[in-house]
């Protein structure tokens, strides 16, 4: 009897830790393949050049480019409007009131839809509406200028996309700053926005950090909100504004396997391609990992 | 920091008594201070709430201001020129804090605005009548004049009803295009399932594993590649699918096709087991402590604890891991876009390939003529989606927020 239920139990152990051990298999199998089969094909020359040849040689250089350019103009929207969010449900509104639970449960849906919903979104909004309603203010010629993807709406989309890891991480942050910190400030006679600014802000400034790195990893990483809003398949030349379309990472992958004239001769690309895209949200993501077990460790201790 | 509100506005209140207090109290926070704030705060705090709503919050303040004592004008009148700014601030703050709920809204209006001309406007019925009879008369060329150009196309808007949204065949490019969603529908459905069934149970034990039996090195180990793998970008798993998990699955399976079904299921299983990890992992740690504690006294071991005990408690929480993993899967697009072989067919195999709801808008939103009935049916289909993905998050959330929390209440 006992025996038997001891048996038991070491069953349900082993089960259990083949489950986990399944999941930590599939990600060592997915980050071996792609190193195995990309690492050979990253060299200088590919972070550098072009495509050239029909997309079947060369590098990935305007990719490069485009990803860095569109993640930078997102959290340049995203991670002030995500911050002020946070600061305004942390320090100025009662966790408790309408206003709170309706920003929160804005934020909560913001976070649930599909990205491809936001491609929608940008695509109707930003492209069709917004654009439309600029280019009527500012060429009456009627040339098409702002009414057409561009790396400006992709960015933005891409920015609402990211505001909900933004809001969450830095609420987090805000919650690690000691009263103690606030109060000792308030009695000093500061008003609150000199409070939040000078003892809220700085001390939350892991956090903020963290929610930018991550809203980062996860735009550079979405392919299907830029799908009609502003990634290019081929362009030969950067993008000189924000009004211009623009290569990226992840899509340029995702054109190189699906629509290439020859899938065989660029699996080399491909592979190298996704070793580069991986490697960037990798070191991202892990940096942000990190950050964070610094914060929640300082919750603890502080 | 809901009492902040409070202490800081009247700034003259919170000079007195606070610093007296505050060394008292420690890191865990606001003790002292909820010991403090009670008495006044409640009829205050709800005023405070309405006066920033209503945004009557200098006049509700100023004519409070000469309250407290002489000492305290001092520091109020210094302030005083600041107090336009502060305002200024907080309003502005408070503005840019709508911007979430502001797009949510716009969102919607524009997901649906686009679909809506699909549905019973009158003048798409009209227009289609017409040129039905346009269509019918053609070949007499009677009724030609009236639509001498594009008759290609006004044919083409011609036979769309909303009731054929609900047909069986997905045709949108070709001479009678046909808009049913079902086999789409369906096509998400089979990926959605199969990634569950995959994803539900692993998820669920690799978290029950760390909660409960892994030991140190283990949990710290797994935990942040399972993280890891939440951050793969999905046309990298997407990538992995096609090109290397298509033909192992196929090796092993000897399925007909390449890309099918099932491979994108186990592709989405990989985006969906983070998110059932991390959300029933977090169920399965907020049971409280009593519970495992008792079942451990009464000479229950670990395991009986875990699975009998600490399992059955987190249930609400476990499924609104599934409900969210649903969400996910039903509305990803990426992954079954490149590892599902994009065949709208109506079957039950899981081994044909299919189109999903979400790989439909990504494969065909780019080619479609601005306004015309495609576009409009693939608003419909992100319509479609958002109410889903909405639905099921909400779902979700009262999952956690009501069942769980009242289980852990109440024991």
């Amino acid at each position: 009897m006992m025996r038997a239920k001891n048996l038991l139990g070491k069953a349900v152990v082993t089960f259990t830790g083949a489950c986990a051990f399944v999941a930590v298999a599939a990600v060592v199998w997915i980050m071996g393949t792609i190193v195995w089969g990309g690492h050979r094909s990253i060299t200088w020359a590919f972070l550098t050049q072009a495509p050239s040849n029909g997309m079947t040689e060369g590098g990935i250089f305007p990719a490069i480019v485009g990803t860095f350019m569109l993640v930078l103009i997102m959290s340049l929207v995203g991670v002030p409007v995500g911050t002020i969010t946070a600061v305004y449900l942390s320090e100025y509104v009662d966790r408790q009131s309408k206003v709170a639970q309706i920003i929160r449960f804005a934020v909560n849906t913001l976070a649930g839809i599909p990205a491809i919903v936001f491609g929608l979104f940008g695509l109707g909004f930003f492209v069709n509406f917004t654009g439309k309603g600029m280019d009527h203010l500012f060429s009456p010629t009627g040339t098409l200028h702002w009414a057409q993807p561009n790396i400006l709406w992709a960015s933005l989309t891409l920015a609402l996309l990211t505001l909900p890891v933004v809001i969450v991480s830095v609420e987090e942050a805000i919650k690690t700053v000691p009263r103690d910190l606030r109060e000792a400030s308030l009695a000093l006679g500061v008003t609150k926005w000199q409070t939040i600014w000078r003892v809220v802000l700085p001390n939350s400034m892991g956090g903020i950090l963290t929610g930018a790195i991550l809203a980062v990893s996860r735009g550079a990483g979405e392919v299907a909100p830029i799908l009609f809003t502003g990634a290019a398949y081929f362009l030969p030349h950067l993008p000189k504004s924000v009004s211009d379309q623009f290569m990226e990472l992840g899509y340029h992958l995702y054109i190189m396997t699906t629509q290439s004239t020859d899938v065989e001769k660029t699996l080399p690309i491909q592979y190298a391609t996704t070793l580069v895209l991986l490697m960037l949200t990798f070191a991202l993501n892990f940096s942000a990992i990190f950050m964070r077990y610094r914060l929640r460790k300082r919750r603890v201790f502080a | 920091m809901p009492s902040d509100s409070k202490s800081i506005d009247p700034g003259s209140d919170a000079a007195v008594p606070v610093p007296a207090e505050s060394p008292a109290g420690s890191l865990p926070g606001g003790r002292p201070v909820s010991v403090l704030t009670p008495k006044p705060s409640e009829p205050n705090m709800s005023a405070n709430i309405s006066e920033s709503a209503s945004g009557k919050v200098p006049d509700a303040e100023s004519p409070a201001n000469p309250r407290p004592g002489s000492g305290n004008r001092r520091v109020l009148t210094m302030g005083k020129p600041l107090r336009l700014g502060e305002l200024a601030i907080e309003k502005s703050i408070q503005g840019v804090a709508f911007v979430s709920l502001l797009f949510i809204t716009l969102i919607f209006i524009f997901i649906f605005k686009e679909a809506i001309p699909l549905f019973g406007s009158g003048i798409n019925k009209a227009e289609s009548h017409a040129t039905v009879e346009a269509s019918e008369t053609y070949g007499e060329d009677a009724a030609a004049p009236s639509k001498p150009e594009a008759p290609e196309l006004a044919q083409k808007a011609s036979h769309f009803t909303p009731a054929e949204l609900g047909g069986k065949t997905w045709q949108p490019v070709s001479l009678d295009p046909k808009f049913g969603l079902l086999p789409l529908f369906l096509g998400s459905l089979k990926v959605t399932l199969i990634a569950l069934l995959i994803a539900g149970p692993m998820g669920i034990f690799a978290a029950l594993y760390t909660s409960n039996f892994a030991p140190m090195w283990a949990r710290e180990g797994m935990k942040p590649v399972i993280e890891i793998l939440a951050g793969f970008p999905s046309v990298v798993i997407g990538f992995f699918a096609l090109v290397i998990m298509a033909s192992v699955l196929q090796n092993l399976f000897g399925f007909e096709y390449r890309l099918n079904a099932f491979v994108g299921g186990v592709a989405m299983a990989l985006a969906v087991v983070p998110i059932i990890y991390t959300v029933s992992e977090d169920a399965l740690a907020a049971v409280p402590k009593v519970m495992t504690e008792a079942s451990l006294a009464l000479g229950a071991t670990k395991w009986e604890t875990a699975l009998f005990v600490i399992l059955p408690s987190a249930t609400p929480g476990i499924f609104a891991a599934l409900i969210l993993g649903f969400g996910r899967a039903f509305g990803e697009t990426m992954i079954v876009l490149m590892a599902t072989g994009n065949a709208a067919l109506f079957t039950p195999h899981i081994f044909e390939p299919v189109r999903t709801l979400s790989a439909t808008i990504g494969a065909e939103m780019a080619e479609v003529v601005f306004g015309d009935i495609h576009y409009r049916v693939l608003f419909f289909v992100g319509a479609l989606l958002f109410i889903i993905s909405f639905g099921l998050n909400a779902t979700a959330e009262f999952f956690v927020r009501t069942r769980l929390m009242k289980r852990f209440k109440g024991a």
